[in-house]
């Protein structure tokens, strides 16, 4: 089926017009729910099919595809969409609208119509209560987020995956502020909106960076194709390698949510849950790794780039995991933990263990996917309830929540076998011993994953465990999740208890369990020298100052010392209020927000202040000065408008005389 | 007979006609000056031919008379008009198109 790739990402946006044109007045509500589910999953069928042909591609290449047998790639192009003429050394450069299925690709897209799927289902069921426009609207914003998703994923070029790229941002835009009329946080007169616009404006700034940095790439080696970027980076200065991962690095800190542009995914929660589930966890937030991952040879090339983009994500990481310990909001607390993870994958990704990123990205998406559907069950059972401080006891009521929500929580805590062991604990290897890893990024992982540890069984103990703490009326209303709803649980709870055995480490599987996953990237990740895999005998492992398993040990010590703690402190419902200085920093997130405004949002304002006076004053009054001449002009020659003939006919009769003197002289 | 009395006559008479517009208020009075002027064209018209020995003059001045009649007709339905509408026929009461 790899022929009809570009299939893949069309369906979506059949979906999105049947929809989008006659969702709301047309169809009933089932048709429209039902649409939107058969256009992902038969892109996720078609996906299958493409990806599974890709282990054994055909010696005779089928029209239209270019395929690459060496490493597994299969271009297929559509057409020429931007001719741009001769280029520096002659060559046309053009920009052909191409998508291009490789083992990364492949990946990612099988996670993001495989997760988009299961999120689909589960809102024909979360968004039940919704009248019939806003329904038909919710399910077109979100078949339009898959295919633009599928179009980021599958884009053969910079711009083809900029287009995606910029189709996500809108479509978070757009879900975010899905319920634009309601308020999100009364108390920072936050309205939901709001919250829809700050997640488009941060998201702007990283998007500069990524159009410089893939300007940059176009006026340095004249081509915009990833393969071709990827070909041209030997020829590149170091100083220009640099620049152009740099720039694009910003794009991913949007994206991808690092610091610090990380700012606007808490408030990206301010969407219908579903959403936070699909697109703030799962799907487009990885975007970034993917493209860390995607332009990995270009990384590579500048060992400064690569110590920003480990720094900023291990800095990420244990930043954000603080800032999840004191949130009471389930989805806040679950919204920094996507930060503190995409965090994790960054730094994977700047010691070079590219592999291990993309893989942290899979286990997250289904864990995090889960945890997010799972606190969707508990705010739809409890009519909309977020506060965990308000809840507590559900465990016996809703028995399915519960057990998945476990499984999640679990899972993104670290504990062995469940997926997130297996891609954290890689990732933790990798600061130890990549390339620029060092025992500080290393302890910076270790910290952050005892921190999870502890924010996650602190959020479970509050949900689920403990006495009861909700009203009356909750109570009255409390119900279990019917199941359109837990089927998406179940099967993301398999996911996440079983996703992570395809990337068993060496070390632990031996022969009898191959790591299958870092296999199947192999020909597409770059040699990064200095990365040692787990097992091989590379040169990082000699100077690793900690064996494999005692690094291992360490890190579930963490977990374990995270979750003992959580339930200890946690195992009587919340613990008293006490205002100490650091309660007050981290529920403030350490007023970055505030810091913002004041150093950025401020001085901008001046400036647009300073603009429109400007306007007002200077090319205003010129243009009124204009019209105030003319104005004049005319009142002094209306003076001669009389009304009397005899007045006319003197100036006829001079006139005449002066004319004939000028012509008889 | 030389030509110059009736240039100078012609002269004279079209600045009669001409101080006549100028300082007259009444209507129809300062119809009857631009008949004046006209004719003192005329009169310059047909001098002129006399002296070239060129029937053009006459024949322009048949033409002169024609839209003489013409102006003439116009002008005092205009007056008559006015007349019915305002009971005046002097020009300076009938300034209303002005600043």
């Amino acid at each position: 089926m790899i022929h009809i790739l570009w299939v893949v990402p069309l369906l979506p946006f059949a979906g999105f017009a049947v929809n989008g044109l006659l969702g709301a007045r047309v169809l009933p509500r089932k048709v429209v729910g039902w649409i939107a589910c058969a256009a992902v999953l038969a892109s996720f069928v078609i996906a299958l099919g493409a990806v599974s042909g890709l282990g054994h591609l055909p010696e005779s290449t089928p029209p239209g595809l270019v395929v690459d047998h060496e490493a597994h790639r299969v271009t297929q192009t559509l057409y020429e969409w931007i001719p741009l003429g001769p280029g520096k050394d002659g060559h046309t450069v053009s920009v052909a609208w191409s998508y291009v299925l490789d083992p990364l690709s492949a990946v990612m897209l099988l996670v993001v119509t495989g997760v988009g799927l299961l999120i689909h289902l589960y809102s024909i069921g979360y968004m039940e209560h919704e009248d019939r426009a806003g329904f038909a609207r919710f399910f077109a914003y979100l078949n339009l987020f898959m295919g633009m998703m599928l179009v980021l994923v599958l884009g053969g070029s910079l711009p083809v995956l900029f287009v995606g790229w910029e189709g996500v941002g809108l479509c978070s835009y757009l879900l975010i502020g899905f319920w634009y009329d309601r308020m999100f946080d009364a108390k920072a007169g936050m309205s939901v909106a709001d919250a829809g616009r700050k997640a488009f404006l941060v998201n702007r700034i990283g998007d500069t960076g990524f159009i410089l940095g893939t300007l940059l790439l176009l006026s340095a080696l004249g081509t915009m194709e990833i393969q071709g970027i990827l070909k041209g980076v030997p020829g590149l200065s170091a100083g220009m390698a640099t620049a152009a991962a740099l720039l694009l690095f910003v794009g991913v800190c949007g994206k991808s949510a690092q610091i610090p542009l990380y700012v606007w995914l808490p408030d990206a929660m301010a969407g219908p849950t579903p959403v936070s589930a699909l697109i703030h966890a799962a799907t487009m937030v990885t975007a970034g790794v993917y493209v860390l991952a995607r332009l990995a040879g270009l990384y590579v090339a500048s060992p400064v780039a690569m110590t920003v983009v480990a720094v900023t994500g291990g800095l990420t990481a244990l930043v954000a995991a603080t800032l999840g310990v004191a949130q009471t909001d389930i989805k806040k607390v679950l919204a920094y933990s996507t930060v503190s993870q995409l965090g994790y994958m960054v730094l994977a990704a700047g010691v070079g263990a590219f592999g291990a990123s993309v893989f942290h990205l899979m286990t997250h998406a289904f864990f995090k996917a889960l945890l997010f559907l799972g606190a969707g069950s508990v705010i739809h059972a409890l009519s909309g309830e977020q506060d965990i401080m308000k809840m507590g006891g559900l465990r016996r009521r809703l028995p399915w929540t519960h057990a998945t929500f476990l499984i999640g929580t679990l899972a993104l805590a670290g504990v062995p076998p469940l997926a997130g062991f297996f891609s954290k604990d890689e990732i933790l290897w990798s600061a130890l011993t990549g390339r620029g890893g060092n025992l500080v990024l290393w302890l910076a992982g270790v910290l952050t994953a005892g921190l999870t540890a502890f924010y996650m069984t602190r959020l479970y103990m509050l949900t689920f465990a403990g006495p009861s703490r909700l009203t009356h009326e909750a109570e009255h209303h409390l119900h279990e999740s019917p199941m359109v709803m837990l089927l998406p649980l179940i099967l993301l709870a398999i996911g996440s208890a079983f996703a992570g055995l395809v990337g068993v480490p060496h070390f632990l599987g031996g022969d009898a369990v191959p790591n299958l996953f870092e296999h199947w990237l192999e020909p597409v990740m770059p040699a990064v020298t200095g990365v040692a895999t787990h097992g091989a005998a590379g040169a990082g492992e000699a100077a690793a100052p900690l064996s494999e398993w005692a690094a291992m040990i360490v890190a579930l010590l963490a977990s374990a010392a995270g979750i003992a703690l959580g339930y200890t402190m946690y195992r009587n419902g919340p613990l008293p209020e006490r205002p100490s200085l650091g309660v007050r920093l981290v529920r403030g997130r350490y007023f970055v927000d505030e810091a913002y405004d004041r150093l950025i949002v401020g001085p901008y304002r001046f400036l647009c202040r300073l603009g429109a006076a400007l306007d007002a004053r200077v090319v205003d009054g010129l243009v009124n000065a204009v019209g105030f001449v003319t104005d004049l002009t005319g009142e002094m020659l209306r003076l001669t408008q009389t009304g009397y003939v005899r007045n006319y006919a003197l100036g006829f009769f001079g006139g005449t005389i002066l004319i004939l003197y000028y012509v008889l002289r | 007979m030389r030509i110059d009395f009736f240039l100078v006559m012609a002269a004279l008479l079209f600045t009669i006609g001409c101080v006549g517009v100028l300082v007259r208020r009444n209507i129809i009075v300062m119809l009857m000056c631009i008949e004046i002027m006209l004719n003192a064209v005329n009169l310059t018209f047909i001098a002129f031919s006399h002296e070239l020995q060129s029937m053009t003059g006459q024949v322009f001045a048949l033409f002169v008379i024609t839209v003489a009649a013409c102006e003439a007709a116009v002008g005092l339905a205009i007056v008559l008009a006015l007349y019915r509408r305002r009971r005046t026929t002097d020009a300076d009461d009938a300034s209303l198109l002005r600043w």
